[in-house]
């Protein structure tokens, strides 16, 4: 080392102890609940506790958006359907990759500083792959829920682990899969499992030391307040009706939820009830599958809950990210706005639950309207026809976005997309699958393959095909749709400058003019898009980046 | 690996034409199979299964198939998975592709209701020279190496179509054309104008193979016009293949499974 650089290299350190460079700030709770007013940063699943997935950034503007350049791509080593959203804190990118890897990225180069990899348990159960959609951040500790049910808390300037516990038990069916959500001192989390006749909850852990600060289940217990919609199904009646069915009664948490400071609400999306398709072993309601629940940040305690779709025997989880939005319609009232998977999209009082609206925005035929208190009249088809949305949903969980500029609330829908059911009894196992039966993709061609997965489009138009769809979030009309051909998994975001970036199956990365859907930009990455895009700013730069296939690639405009 | 030897192509089965045509609407859900893929089942049946089972499916213990409920398979799927994974209690996995598995479900689900005496049998070499032959279907689709590549390939249709599919294809061709199949009908913005079959499709972007045999890619926004056709340009063989003969063509589709 020459003199002078040995020279600065003192000088450097001696900065560095006298005064912590803006990259090691902590990252408050206070900075989290104002994670708006950092847009250079992404401090949470979706972006801050609204989860609306906007950016107030705007350097890059529907007059220069053509002028996006690749700056950089990491590729994940493991193969498999990669749904996360990264987090970025003053210049550090950190993301998860499959199975249970952390991985932290100078967010300007792509290069690694570190990375963490948990091995989950060989005898985990696990619905749908190995996803994992990403973390949660306080202080310098990062927070990731594991595929066998752990919550381990790891530090952010070194990839160590600092404390790890156990959520629920793996070999009964219980996950984690989506990133937890972090609320003054706590970490919230819930569990997965609800293919495998599990008793979901959400539950709140001390975000310094792990310990269980409080549990809410999702299906109540007998004598509870909602255990009078699981009604009594005597055992001659059907085939494996289990009086106590709510102890299988699913209702798993894979979305990550919201929360209102003001409130100090946290909002959930509660999973499809056990077994998925067939209702008479499990009479009732189901509460609170298919729900929204409203809970109390300190203690766990349930405030109010909506169940957009009761009794449900279409596997329509409510597992869309809550997107709160404030003075709706401009008379002053706060609310939840939520396109659900069964194809409607509702806009809630997130104060008292109240049903404001509910306005489908696919094709619908398993109801024909709601009832003055939100109700769902329901319509059940008959035996073999098809039922409106299909199994996946006329969304599903990609997460939507909605932008104070414009008004819209913006989903990944599905179009002309149906199955057909064929519930049957499924007797609970531990650890094995209930879901009572299964769904089978319709297509108007008979012997037409249904949706699929593949570069090579054979379902064609026959079987459905994708769009987003913009919505006017005070009256739930449609504004204008984006047609695609094949169907999208893709998160949504929009931006100051009225953009609007998402993807697709077809592995398209497009940039839409958020107030009239005009496509802007586009490439072609090569691999199907399963997560949301996030935008974030280094120095004056704003990029963006996107996870296609095995590889996560950034954009930016030259400077 | 190839899933099934090559005699049972030999001893296909073939119920009458009759039903068949009256039969173009394909299975909608589990409980509805068509005849030629119960008829195929059979013939799975009598070549992997009947050993141990037995001709009445009753030779194991605790096991009657002709009961057409299934102790570890409720719906169809349970039973594809149990057909495809084995039992600990001794059944090896039996590795199907599509078509021999919808043979084998439909069978078992009709086992008790079956009569074997009823069907006619076809042969797929006699199916080979029809397809070549008379039948003229080589005039159109190509198998390995030989035949025109307008239509789509068969080389491997047995192992991706049901016997049933197969089987309403040859008398309701429309039926049973798979949409990504259709022929297309492009006029550019030039005015020229280019017909094929569609291969692929995205939002921005068409792939086909032109009536030349040439692969060619078309961005939409070049497009003056896109015509989807949902009309087949196959014949029917109803009134030109007699029920043997059309019984033949079918063992010999069903013998295609892809293997050279």
């Amino acid at each position: 080392m020459s003199g002078n650089l040995r020279l600065v290299a003192s000088a450097v350190a001696a900065l560095m102890c006298a005064s912590p460079l803006r990259a090691q700030a902590q990252v408050t709770s206070q900075r989290l609940a104002a994670a708006a007013s950092e847009p250079q940063n992404w401090l949470t699943y979706s972006g801050g506790y609204k989860s609306e997935r906007y950016s107030s950034l705007d350097q890059i503007t529907p007059a220069n958006v053509k002028n996006l350049k690749l700056q950089w791509v990491y590729q994940s080593p493991v193969a498999g359907n990669w749904q996360t959203t990264p987090l970025v804190v003053d210049g550090v990118m950190y993301l998860t990759q499959r199975l249970n890897d952390v991985v932290a990225l100078d967010a300007t180069t792509g290069r690694a500083f570190w990375m963490y990899r948990y091995t989950p348990a060989q005898d985990r159960i696990v619905c749908c792959g190995a996803n994992n959609r990403g973390l949660a951040i306080l202080g310098n500790t990062l927070f990731m829920g594991t595929l066998d049910a752990q919550l381990i808390a790891i530090d952010a300037r070194t990839g160590r682990p600092i404390w790890k516990t156990e959520v629920a038990t793996t070999r009964d069916g219980y996950s984690i899969t989506h990133a937890p959500l972090v609320v003054k001192d706590k970490v919230i989390v819930g569990v997965g499992g609800g293919e495998y006749g599990i008793r979901g909850f959400i539950a709140a852990y001390d975000a310094a030391t792990g310990k269980e600060a409080w549990r809410f289940y999702t299906i109540p217990a007998p004598g509870e307040p909602g255990s009078e919609t699981w009604e009594a199904c005597p055992k001659a009646a059907t085939a494996f009706c289990d009086p106590e069915a709510w102890k299988h009664g699913g209702g798993s948490i894979w979305m990550t939820g919201s929360y209102d400071p003001q409130l100090n609400l946290t909002y959930w999306g509660v999973g499809n009830v056990g077994p998925d398709y067939n209702g008479a072993q499990r009479p009732g309601d189901n509460l609170y599958t298919d729900s929204v629940v409203a809970l109390d940040a300190d203690t766990g305690k349930l405030k109010w809950h909506y169940q957009f779709t009761p009794h449900d025997v279409y596997d329509y989880d409510a597992v869309q990210v809550p997107v709160l939005i404030d003075n709706w319609n401009r008379n002053g009232i706060n609310v939840i706005a939520w396109a659900n998977r069964n194809g409607n999209f509702y806009v809630i009082d997130r104060a008292t639950g109240r049903f404001f609206l509910g306005e489908p925005f696919v094709k619908v035929n398993w109801m024909s309207g709601f009832d003055e208190r939100g109700r769902p009249m329901q319509t059940p088809q008959p035996a073999g026809q098809p039922t409106y949305p299909g199994n996946q949903g006329g969304t599903n969980w990609y997460s939507p976005s909605f932008s104070p500029r414009t008004g819209l609330f913006y989903i990944s829908a599905w179009e002309d997309y149906a199955s057909i059911y064929s519930p049957a009894p499924s007797e609970y196992k531990v650890g094995s699958n209930f879901v009572g039966g299964g769904p089978q993709n319709f297509s108007a061609v008979p012997g037409a393959p249904g949706l699929g997965r593949s570069p090579i489009n054979t379902w064609t138009e026959a079987a459905g095909h994708g769009a987003v769809i913009a919505l006017d979030a005070g009256s739930g009309r449609e504004k204008w749709k984006f047609k695609m051909t094949d169907v999208t998994d893709s998160g949504i975001l929009t931006t100051a400058s009225d953009l609007l970036f998402t993807g697709g199956r077809e592995g398209f990365f497009q940039a839409l003019d958020a107030r009239t859907g005009a496509l802007l930009w586009k490439t072609n990455l090569g691999a199907a898009i399963n997560s949301g895009p996030i935008t974030y700013r280094i120095g004056s730069r704003q990029y963006v980046s996107i996870v296609s296939g095995l590889s996560l690639f950034v954009f930016a405009l030259d400077e | 690996m190839r899933s099934v030897p090559a005699v049972i192509a030999g001893v296909l089965i073939w119920i009458g034409l009759a039903t068949a045509a009256g039969d173009a609407q394909a299975p909608l859900h589990d409980n509805q199979y068509s005849d030629a893929d119960i008829a195929h089942g059979a013939a799975l049946y009598a070549a992997r299964c009947v050993t141990c089972h037995g001709t009445q499916g009753d030779a194991i213990g605790g096991v009657n198939l002709r009961s057409g409920t299934f102790r570890n398979a409720v719906i169809d799927r349970d039973l594809e998975r149990f057909i495809r994974a084995g039992s600990a209690a001794g059944m090896p996995a039996f590795a199907l592709d599509t078509g021999d598995m919808a043979g084998i479900v439909a069978y078992l689900r009709n086992m008790n209701a079956f009569d074997a005496a009823a069907v006619k049998t076809g042969d797929a070499a006699r199916g080979r020279a029809l397809f070549t032959g008379k039948g003229a279907c080589a005039g159109c689709h190509r198998v390995g190496a030989a035949g025109a590549i307008t239509g789509p390939n068969l080389t491997d249709i047995g192992a991706v179509r049901s016997a049933g599919s197969l089987q309403r294809s040859l008398v309701d061709p429309v039926s049973q054309m798979m949409p990504i199949n259709r022929p297309v009908r492009l006029v550019r913005q030039d005015g020229t104008v280019v017909s094929g079959r569609r291969l692929n499709e995205d939002t921005y972007s068409l792939q086909v193979i032109d009536e030349g045999g040439s692969l060619r890619s078309f961005l939409k926004s070049d497009l003056r016009e896109y015509t989807v056709s949902t009309t087949s340009p196959m014949p029917s063989y109803r009134n030109t293949l007699s029920g043997d003969e059309l019984a033949d063509v079918l063992a010999y589709l069903l013998s295609l499974k892809g293997q050279l």
